[in-house]
């Protein structure tokens, strides 16, 4: 009997249910793993990679651009970074549109977009979808690492249905749960950038389904201050950079020749 | 001829406008009050074109109260000047333009900062530690330069304001009789006597 009200967003079922949101959902919870975690002086963004493999061409990955991959991890506006979980391509649609709205509200009030007011604006289209005319809603979850003068760093994060809602350290994606209650174990209210780098990382590790953390499944990023101009500065990682921080935490897998040679 | 003044001192904002309404060389009213509270913490002082100034100034009220309801809180005096200069700057591009000049003063409640913005009829904005529009301009201003200290406590702030009106009075041809004085700092906007 679900069926009847399983193929349209804008129509109720008995229980007072709009399947469509669920199942988006539900895709969301399969997708890759981002976590966020808000810190005293940055916030800490993280994903796991899902299209990874030993022929794809990542040369473009490695040189251009601002860093990441372009799969999970995006620069929204110079003082937002967002991590979406979700339909790759639903998300770049979204990405397009956060952009876009960071920059009309630069152009008309001159100042950063507030992170609040940016994911305000992409929940109104989201929830559009769910309501109007038939259409799919957008099956993408988002956290939103930001800072503005309002509210100084601050870490949201926005569901397929539209609700939005601020976190001091959440995840979205496969796992999420085990991420949040390890999350939940090890937060501490005044953790500074460097141990939320080192929570973040770790509670990664032991959510992913491959053991061994690398550039090649990860994505990686951190918002903090820059400390001569105090106006946000957006750090998007490279894989040599992933690489090199996993390295320092002591995170990242033994050289297996080096472990041969040894035995 | 319409006057205002506008100085910065330590936490606050000194807007003052004389409160004259004229019409070609008659005084219909001397009561008018021609600096509006835009927002909790943000002055706007208009003159020019006398049907022009009141209906721009209640457009950019209105339109910075429905920010503030959407969106928790209001725009920081930064954004709204640079907002009202997009407004001046469009509707001077469109077939029957804005002719107001505008002193924004507020003060920003995120960065606990005094700021004050000059505006005029063809879109300019300019951030400055004092300023002045009308024909008192030409007296005022060389006081200003001369007494005006972006550190000063209030009273020094108003006697400085004082200077430039009792020149105006002593000086100019056609000089106003009465001002209005507000000074917006962290706890608002308030109306103080000279």
């Amino acid at each position: 009997m679900a069926r009847r009200y399983d193929s349209r967003t804008t129509i109720f079922s008995p229980e007072g249910r709009l399947y469509q949101i669920e199942y988006a959902m539900e895709a969301i919870s399969h997708a890759g793993t981002v976590l966020g975690v808000l810190a005293k002086d940055g916030v800490v963004l993280a994903a796991e990679k899902k299209v990874t493999g030993k022929l794809l061409d990542l040369s473009g990955v490695k040189e251009g651009g601002y860093g990441g991959s372009g799969e999970k991890i995006f620069l929204l506006n110079s003082n937002v970074i967002g991590g979406v979980a979700g339909l790759t391509a639903d998300a770049n649609s979204l990405v397009n549109y956060a952009r876009s709205a960071a920059q009309r509200h630069l152009l008309a009030y001159n100042e950063d977009m507030p992170v609040e007011l940016l994911a305000q604006k992409l929940c109104d289209l989201k929830q559009g979808y769910t309501q109007f005319g038939g259409l799919r809603p957008f099956g993408v979850s988002i956290l939103y690492a930001g800072h503005d003068p309002h509210y100084q760093f601050q870490l949201y994060h926005s569901d397929p249905s539209g609700n939005y809602s601020g976190w001091k350290a959440t995840c979205i994606g496969a796992n999420n749960g085990t991420a949040q209650s390890l999350l939940k174990q090890e937060y501490k209210d005044d953790i500074v950038v460097k141990d939320a780098i080192g929570l973040v990382l770790r509670t990664m590790s032991k959510t992913m389904d491959s053991t061994t953390l690398s550039s090649e499944k990860l994505e990686f990023a951190v918002l903090t201050l820059d400390e001569e101009t105090k106006t946000p500065k957006a750090k998007v990682y490279r894989p040599s950079e992933i690489d090199a921080l996993l390295q320092s935490e002591g995170l990242i897998k033994k050289d297996e020749d080096a472990e041969m040679r040894s035995t | 001829m319409e006057t205002s003044f506008a100085l910065i001192g330590k936490g606050y904002v000194i807007v003052a406008a004389d409160t004259t309404s004229a019409r070609s060389i008659v005084k219909m009213k001397n009561d008018e009050d021609k600096i509006k509270t835009v927002s909790p913490h943000l002055l706007m002082a208009y003159s020019g074109e006398p049907g022009d100034t009141v209906q721009f100034a209640e457009y950019i009220e209105r339109n910075l109260r429905l920010y503030q309801i959407r969106n928790i809180y209001p725009l920081r005096p930064s954004a709204a000047a640079s907002w009202i200069r997009r407004s001046l700057a469009e509707s001077l591009r469109s077939r029957n333009p804005y002719s107001v000049n505008l002193l924004v003063g507020g003060y920003d409640t995120s960065s606990h900062e005094p700021k004050l913005y000059w505006i005029d009829y063809l879109g300019t904005v300019s951030e400055v530690p004092f300023a002045a529009h009308g024909y008192g301009a030409y007296f005022g201003l060389s006081l200003l330069d001369r007494y005006h200290d972006p550190e000063a406590p209030l009273e020094e702030g108003l006697a400085t304001l004082k200077r430039c009106i009792e020149e105006v009075s002593k000086r100019l041809v056609v000089s106003p009789e009465k001002y209005k004085v507000k000074v917006v700092d962290k706890d608002g906007v308030r109306e103080v006597e000279l």
